[in-house]
């Protein structure tokens, strides 16, 4: 009898914690895109039907892998302006050089993937050793990509791949039971969010977060900083690659493939609660951020607001979304705090809310008390 | 990374220190003129003519005006992506009440920039009230603002009297009046960082926001009057493209590009992204170096898509010089007396990396705004 009450106490304090989750900045991505998915339901009964809904996912699929590639480079404490070239650079590749030849599919998606660790590796480079701003090097690149791009194929639409290469973006795995089509894309999708959660889990992926953190004590904690940072890059333009690749089959080739994806990957990230400036986020979340804001526009669709608007609205939410979590952790820091259960805290103690200046050290005579590094 | 500036360090401190930032720019520039006229002479034409100067100076006058704006925002440490927004929101509500009137362009103009001004407000607000990063902020509000031009606008609209097409088409010998114009503002804006005490304090929230509070500033104030100035500076380049084009276009500022441009161009110029530490006369070096980018490509008629490569690695190769150049980035604090050399000397000398570990800390301090 006493077991039952205190395994029912038990279960009533997981679901409280499991609510206070849902309404912290951490879990209200979850909340809004259930709010969102509940919504589009009432308007829409026939979205959930799971064909439809695998079909939303699938549409949904590249931004959500653009969106994890960008995770990392946030995570890290970097922008990546360059995705959306990436994108367009890789879709008129595949477009070009495929072409109506089906056996060439493998070595191109090979060199497409080398394309796109390369671009990486000079974007990861220009930051770590150029010292350049992430913004500026990506930025740069962001240009240079998308006007070589341009140049080569004319600013029009070229090339079209065989129907082989179009088949991962468009096909799937044909006659299941309850869905009718697993999509490729879907598949892939999860793939590479299995493997994202597993990397950040690492004790790379654990670099890459402290070094967006701190990157002064990440550095006296003996990671290659440089080498830590341009992998962010790396595998942002590889997942930009892969969205690439997706889009190809989904959309076509067209130039203006992937134009604006950067800061849909951005916003997305952001609105799945992870801090701009790095340190603090959970993949899991960006990618539930990439759906939120996918099906707000499916929202939107279906309850016939003019396609104009949809701009308005995203600008609307992330401030929203971004305020929210911003008023939220001042509050808690400030003792106010909503999660009133010292549980969560206990669980993930972030080291960002402590003022994260080094204590001063002693022997420093600077006015500043601003740690130096190596000695 | 730091072991070759480390050697060389102490022997080129002194040097560096009085290196001022805008007059690396300014070196930066004449090199960049120098090749571009060398490349412009290549081809048979000659890169000082009257007409070529004052194409250059056209091309400086929009970004210029924008520019000036973003750097009192990034100098605050946030950032304006809502600027070609409101470049184009401001050629609108220009042409659109002006409609062919010369009676009308005072209203028009006046209009133009309390609704410019409401909406730097409005970004300001956001930034420091709720705590919004500056990049997400503007974003957002520029989203709202394309959300609104796409809605109501479809096209070019509304129509500009003669009378306000002749600032953008009227010139004082080579230099046109729109230049001037700018460089008045520039001129102000300068001014305005330099002798206004709220000035001072953009400098020192962006440098570093608690240490700013804690030496009893608002701090909120700065960064919202730098967003304000930043928005009606845009409107500024609104009003002189509608009065180059003759109408107002939902279009002109996004096709522009203006608002990364103008961060790069002010990144260019000197001023720090981490906010703290620039100048205006850096940016308007920086755009100056765009302009003769852009006219030595026009002249020589390079593709234009190639032109965005070429600008693209101008950017990074420019930034990168100018990040190698200066390892310091802190802003002295001793100058004048010789604790500088012994704290610069002694500690600096000692902690090798001094340049990251400054580059590091206001990153820390911006996250936590965050």
């Amino acid at each position: 009898m006493s077991a039952v009450t205190s395994d029912s106490q038990h279960l009533r304090h997981r679901l409280a914690g499991f609510g206070r989750t849902l309404i912290s900045p951490r879990g209200a991505v979850f909340l809004l895109l259930i709010v969102l998915l509940i919504a589009i339901t009432v308007l829409n009964p026939s979205f959930a039907e799971p064909s439809q809904f695998v079909r939303f996912v699938q549409r949904v699929a590249p931004v959500a892998i653009v969106a994890i590639g960008q995770y990392f480079v946030i995570v890290g404490g970097e922008f990546d302006l360059s995705m959306g070239s990436v994108v367009t650079a890789q879709v008129v590749i595949a477009g070009n050089l495929i072409g109506q030849d089906e056996s060439k599919s493998i070595p191109v998606l090979l060199f497409m993937l080398a394309f796109g660790a390369f671009v990486g590796l000079v974007n990861g480079l220009i930051v770590s050793f150029l010292k350049v701003p992430s913004f500026i090097a990506t930025l740069g690149m962001m240009l240079a990509l998308l006007g070589a791009t341009l140049y080569w194929t004319g600013g029009a639409a070229t090339g079209n791949p065989a129907d082989g290469f179009r088949q991962i973006g468009r096909g799937g795995i044909r006659d299941l039971p309850v869905i009718g089509v697993l999509p490729w894309s879907v598949v892939i999708l999860v793939v590479l969010l299995v493997i994202a959660i597993w990397f950040a889990r690492r004790p790379f992926g654990r670099s890459i977060i402290a070094l967006g953190d701190n990157p002064t004590t990440a550095r006296y904690s003996g990671a290659r900083t440089w080498w830590v940072k341009t992998s962010t890059f790396v595998i942002s333009s590889l997942s930009a690659t892969v969205a690439g690749v997706l889009l190809v089959g989904y959309a076509g080739v067209h130039p203006s493939v992937g134009r604006g994806y950067e800061f849909t990957a951005i916003t997305a990230v952001v609105l799945g609660g992870v801090v701009l400036g790095g340190g603090r986020g959970w993949v899991v979340a960006a990618a539930a951020g990439a759906f939120a804001l996918e099906a707000l526009f499916t929202l939107l669709n279906f309850a016939g607001v003019p396609s104009t608007y949809r701009d308005a609205v995203q600008g609307a939410i992330i401030i929203l979304a971004v305020a929210y979590a911003a008023t939220t952790i001042r509050a808690r820091r400030r003792g106010r705090a909503l999660e009133t259960s010292p549980a969560p805290e206990a669980k993930e103690p972030d080291p960002s809310e402590d003022p994260a200046r080094p204590a001063p050290i002693p022997s420093t005579l600077r006015a500043d008390n601003e740690t130096k590094g190596g000695s | 990374m730091s072991t070759g500036t480390l050697s060389e360090a102490p022997v080129r401190k002194p040097r560096r220190r009085r290196l001022d930032a805008s007059l690396i720019v300014g070196i930066a520039l004449v090199g960049v003129i120098i090749i571009g006229s060398v490349l412009v002479a290549s081809v048979g034409r000659n890169f000082f003519s009257a007409g070529n100067i004052r194409d250059i100076l056209t091309g400086m006058s929009v970004l210029g005006f924008v520019a000036i704006g973003q750097t009192l925002v990034i100098l605050c440490a946030s950032l304006d992506l809502s600027v070609p927004y409101v470049v184009s929101l401001s050629s609108l509500i220009a042409a659109d009440m002006m409609a062919g009137n010369p009676g009308n362009i005072p209203a028009a103009v006046l209009t133009v920039l309390v609704v410019a001004a409401l909406i730097g407000t409005a970004n300001g607000l956001i930034v420091t009230k709720l705590k919004v990063n500056g990049f997400i902020a503007t974003l957002g509000t520029g989203l709202i603002i394309k959300g609104y031009l796409d809605t109501n606008y479809k096209g070019t609209s509304g129509n500009v009297p003669w009378e306000f097409q002749l600032i953008g088409a009227t010139g004082v010998g080579p230099v046109p009046v729109s230049t001037l114009i700018m460089l008045g503002v520039a001129v102000l804006g300068a001014l305005f960082l330099a002798r206004t005490r709220t000035g001072s304090h953009m400098f020192a929230v962006g440098g570093n926001e608690q240490v700013a509070r804690l030496s009893g500033i608002r701090t909120a104030r700065p960064v919202i009057i730098a967003h304000v100035l930043c928005s009606m500076t845009a409107a500024l380049a609104g009003l002189l493209l509608a009065s180059r084009l003759g109408v107002g276009s939902p279009t002109v500022g996004s096709q522009g590009g203006y608002d990364l441009l103008s961060i790069a161009a002010v990144v260019l110029g000197g001023t720090l992204l981490l906010g703290g530490r620039g100048s205006i006369w850096g940016t308007i070096g920086g755009v100056a170096i765009f302009a003769v980018v852009d006219s030595v490509m026009s002249v020589m008629q390079v593709n234009p898509f190639l032109k965005d490569v070429v600008r693209g690695i101008v950017i990074v190769a420019a930034v990168a010089v100018y990040t190698a150049r200066i390892t310091e980035r802190r802003r002295p604090r001793f100058t004048s007396t010789g604790a500088s050399d012994a704290a610069g000397g002694g500690i600096a000398g000692g902690g090798r990396g001094a340049g990251s570990a400054g580059q590091g800390t206001p990153a820390v301090v911006q996250e936590e705004q965050a």
